[in-house]
């Protein structure tokens, strides 16, 4: 089993090219169930592996399996090869499963769209991108894989390209990636050159970080470039910007791409190349460390004062995904992991929970026009409430002890660190559990005028009033864009979108035992991942370990400290919201990105391209006018009057006799 | 003595001829003038003991090509009188004056320079046989019809060539025929 | 006994010859109606022969005569030609110098 290792990415590579060539035959719903059967195939193709690698000692968990030759070219020899250990099957697991998962669910959410085989045309070629990342053997296949999934971003993101700002968010990602693909495409070529003999792959690199090849200078600087790319692909500060715009496309593109799977390649890269990062200066790991709590606590602020259900999850995955990067700092690959997989389970439950509430509400996106949808969309309720447990810290739900281990971690390495990453969660409590409020709870407002000031009242008047709706009567006069959903009302899912969110709930209840801290033997996925990260791996200090409960209580209680404040703010409206406009703008970091590519940036371009245009052309045509100019110049010795050219003739001659004669000494 | 006198007659025809043939403005008397130097350059190929060369040097040069060039004059009618009085192209005359005297200079000097390294090769002597008037056609003959005889052939097919051509080239169109031009 | 009168050398010869070639090389870049020219081109190639010939007494090789009489042959063939070339273009212009016939200008 395991040398079919590489049917895992070559079974989404098939269903791709099955649908390119007979989508349109196939329609709706045929292509859809083809996409799904081929990621279930590779699914459980990757449960055969794991079972078998399961199966050996941990010294031989690592099986290479080569497909061809692929650049054979003198020192850089590169093979399109697979490496099936512990880390790449888990990443391969929750991506095939959880993929599966939603590309069931989109054949419910996307029927009766247009273009619904492209779709699955799409989501197929990601998947085998994703996989070819994760599967790589080296840094060029999963190179190959990074952009592959940047683009298959870019495709699914501008969907719906009719939309202005679709499709311009669809560029918008692709260019912010492609500023991180610099940092790995830097990150490869020191490898390249700092290994002896020249390689590439994983291991080579690994073993020679290991065996102390690399100076300090070279493994920072390695370690350091990949994290640019890490930065760009994982939306880190400062590349994150290209995230909360993706929300633009479909909700299984958000669920899948923007949370569990796409999104972490960059967490995934950081942890296989831990070697490296385990021999690099002391401030690499602190660096890596620091953006992560910054972007963790900048997004959780933002995600506080966002009224689109998905800009709130968007800023949540940011977020999420700056907690695994500051485990990455803190040396806890293990539990960046951890939490990667238990965020992926219930941030895509999350994802499809809002799309499943976006399709029930016709396509409306906005909070303050739902509520009380818990009445009508029971299933869909339930699940989302799971997952909302889960990302609030609430044990036994799976996100309490990944991120409860991260805090562990972060602790040790730095308390400031871990004060960050507390703060960061109880905001993560309180916007989550603002969400579920606005959503599900409180008054229905699908059918107010007013809906837009219904929610929570950013009137200065006080709301004491228990009915949300009548806070903004002396607005009636201004409102004057109604969108006329008034009249339906929402209604539950079909049995393809409920099917994976049930599935979904049920990993984001158990999830969380696979790393449980409570006894070494419970340390399931520590000894699994142990042939990966064991060099890397940080030893927790002796304080810190004792004060391991002690961690847990507080983490217990400020999730419940946040979940409070929300439930005051929100349900029962005892307290004001805070929702000021500059988080609602995102700290207005986008805005001034655009105002300096726009200025300084707009004026900058303008001179290369003038530089261009003058200097480079100019050289080149000067040359042409040159030549030119000298050949009209030359003509005038053909004046056709023979005589003149006899007198050339004769001029020549006579030089020649001077040099015979009198150079070269025939005196 | 004799050797002197013989080669400062001819010397003086041919360069005298030469001078006419340069400056004259009557093309017939150009003609002329090159009848003189060919007649001393004979002169000088008897005093160099080539006989048979001075013999068709007279006969071929003197006698046929200048008789061509009288022909072509008189044929065209162009023996108008030459404007001789400015050049055209200003630079014209001192660039050939001085290239002219370059050119002559120089090779004087090379021919000085080299006056002792010149060395007779033995045994291929010129004249065979002192006795033998006819010596030095044999000799030629020799030469041309053994060692050179492939040149010899190709010269004939020269002037085959060379006939036909011209007579293509210069004949008259008959009727109904455009007119060859080069 | 009269003093030393001297012999020509060879030298002197080709001293001759070597003007003569110059006389000829002006010859052509001065005159301007075809014929003359074609005449001064004559010179230089007589100049030539005499240069082979001078050679040819004083190395004792024939072949420098041999090679004057091919010369000869030549330059005949040549005579012939440019004169054909020259009759077919004056009979349209009878009165074209060389400086007329400037057709090959740049």
């Amino acid at each position: 089993m395991l040398d079919l290792v590489w049917l895992i990415p070559a079974l989404p590579l098939t269903g791709f090219v099955l649908i390119l060539l007979f989508g349109r035959r196939l329609g709706d719903p045929k292509a859809g169930y083809l996409a799904t059967t081929m990621v279930a195939a590779s699914f459980l193709v990757t449960v055969g592996v794991f079972l078998e690698l399961v199966g050996l000692s941990t010294e031989e968990r690592r099986h290479v399996v080569t497909a061809f030759s692929w650049v054979p070219v003198s020192s850089l020899h590169v093979d399109l090869a697979f490496l099936a250990d512990p880390l790449s099957i888990t990443m391969c697991l929750f991506v095939t499963g959880i993929g599966s998962l939603i590309h069931l669910y989109a054949t419910g959410y996307m029927h009766g769209d247009p273009r619904f085989s492209k779709f699955f045309l799409y989501l197929n070629l990601f998947a085998f991108s994703m996989l070819m990342l994760v599967l790589g053997e080296n840094l060029l296949v999963t190179f190959l894989g990074w952009e592959g999934v940047g683009a298959c971003s870019y495709f699914l993101i501008s969907f719906w390209h009719e939309r202005e700002s679709a499709a311009t968010a669809g560029k918008k990602a692709f260019v912010t990636n492609r500023v991180g693909d610099w940092g790995l495409m830097m990150a490869m070529f020191f490898a390249f050159w700092a290994t002896n003999p020249h390689t590439l792959s994983y291991i080579g690199i690994n073993e020679a970080a290991a065996e102390g090849h690399f100076s300090t200078t070279t493994a920072t600087a390695i370690a350091l470039f990949a994290f640019v790319g890490a930065c760009g692909k994982s939306a880190q500060l400062p590349l994150y910007i290209w995230l909360p715009d993706a929300m633009e496309g479909p909700t299984p593109v958000s669920a899948l791409i923007h949370a569990a799977t796409m999104v972490t390649a960059g967490v995934f890269l950081m942890v296989r190349l831990n070697p490296v990062l385990h021999v690099s200066a002391e401030y690499a790991s602190t660096i890596i460390a620091v953006v992560g709590a910054a972007t963790a606590l900048f997004a959780a602020t933002v995600a506080v004062a966002q009224n689109d259900i998905k800009k709130v999850l968007a800023y949540s995955t940011v977020s999420q995904l700056g907690y695994m990067f500051l485990a990455v700092g803190s040396g806890a690959y293990v539990a960046a992991i951890f939490h990667m997989v238990t965020h992926a389970f219930f941030k895509a439950l999350l994802f499809l929970g809002s799309g499943s509430v976006i399709h029930g509400m016709h396509h409306e996106q906005d909070m303050r026009r739902m509520g009380a949808l818990r009445k009508v969309m029971p299933v869909t309720a339930i699940t989302f409430i799971i997952g909302w447990l889960a990302i609030a810290g609430v044990p036994p739900f799976a996100g309490f002890w990944s991120k409860d281990e991260i805090l562990l971690f972060a602790y040790d390495k730095s308390p400031v660190l871990y004060a960050v990453g507390l703060v960061t969660a109880l905001l993560t409590a309180y916007y989550m559990t603002r969400q579920v409020i606005m959503v599900f709870y409180g008054k229905a407002r699908w059918n107010d005028a007013h809906a837009e000031h219904g929610a929570h009242g950013d009137v200065v008047e006080a709301d004491e009033h228990a009915a949300d709706g009548h806070a903004a009567d002396d607005h009636a006069a201004a409102h004057t864009d109604d969108h006329g959903h008034g009249a339906h009302t929402p209604h539950e899912s079909p049995w393809p979108m409920l099917l994976p969110l049930v599935v979904l709930a049920g990993l984001s209840i158990v999830g969380g035992f696979i790393q449980l801290p409570f006894a070494t033997s419970l340390h399931r996925l520590e000894h699994w991942l142990e042939p990966v990260v064991e060099e890397g791996e940080h030893h927790l200090s002796v304080a810190a370990d004792d004060l391991k409960y002690v961690l847990m209580g507080i983490a217990v209680a400020i999730g419940l400290a946040g979940i409070s404040a929300a439930v005051l703010v929100y349900a029962k409206h005892k307290a004001k919201p805070i929702e000021p406009q500059i988080l609602a703008d995102g700290w207005k970091y986008d805005a001034a990105i655009s105002a300096f590519m726009g200025g300084p940036g707009r004026a900058a371009f303008d001179g290369v391209a003038w530089t261009d245009a003058h200097v480079v052309d100019g050289a080149v045509n000067g040359a042409g006018a040159l030549v030119k100019g000298a050949a009209s110049g030359a003509r005038k010795v053909q004046s056709g009057n023979v005589r003149t050219y006899a007198a050339g003739v004769a001029v020549g001659v006579v030089l020649l006799l001077v040099w015979f004669v009198l150079l070269r000494g025939v005196l | 003595m004799m050797e002197l006198i013989v080669f400062a007659a001819a010397a003086a025809m041919v360069l005298a001829g030469a001078l006419g043939v340069l400056f004259t403005r009557h093309p017939v008397h150009a003609a002329l003038s090159l009848i003189l130097t060919l007649f001393g350059i004979a002169v000088l190929f008897v005093a160099l003991e080539a006989n048979f060369l001075a013999a068709v040097q007279v006969i071929v040069y003197a006698g046929a090509i200048v008789v061509l060039f009288l022909f072509v004059i008189m044929l065209l009618g162009v023996d108008k009188v030459e404007a001789m009085g400015i050049d055209p192209v200003r630079l014209q005359r001192p660039i050939a004056a001085i290239v002219g005297l370059c050119t002559a200079g120089l090779v004087t000097v090379a021919i000085l320079a080299s006056r002792g390294s010149l060395t007779a090769r033995p045994g291929s002597g010129l004249t065979a046989d002192a006795a033998d008037a006819d010596g030095n056609i044999r000799l030629l003959a020799r030469d041309v019809f053994s060692d050179k005889v492939l040149a010899f052939e190709l010269t004939s097919v020269l002037l085959v060539i060379a006939v036909v051509g011209t007579v293509l080239l210069a004949r008259k169109p008959r009727k109904g025929e455009t007119e060859v031009t080069p | 006994m009269i003093a030393a009168v001297p012999t020509p050398t060879t030298t002197w010869y080709l001293i001759l010859s070597a003007v003569l070639f110059a006389l000829g090389m002006v010859g052509v870049m001065i005159r301007r109606n075809p014929l003359v020219l074609f005449m001064c081109i004559e010179l230089m190639l007589n100049a030539v022969n005499l240069t082979f010939v001078a050679f040819a007494q004083r190395l004792g090789d024939v072949g420098g005569q041999t090679t004057v009489f091919f010369v000869m042959v030549v330059a005949a063939a040549e005579v012939v030609v440019g004169l054909g070339i020259v009759v077919a273009i004056l009979r349209r212009r009878p009165s074209a110098t060389t400086d007329d016939l400037a057709e090959l200008k740049g």
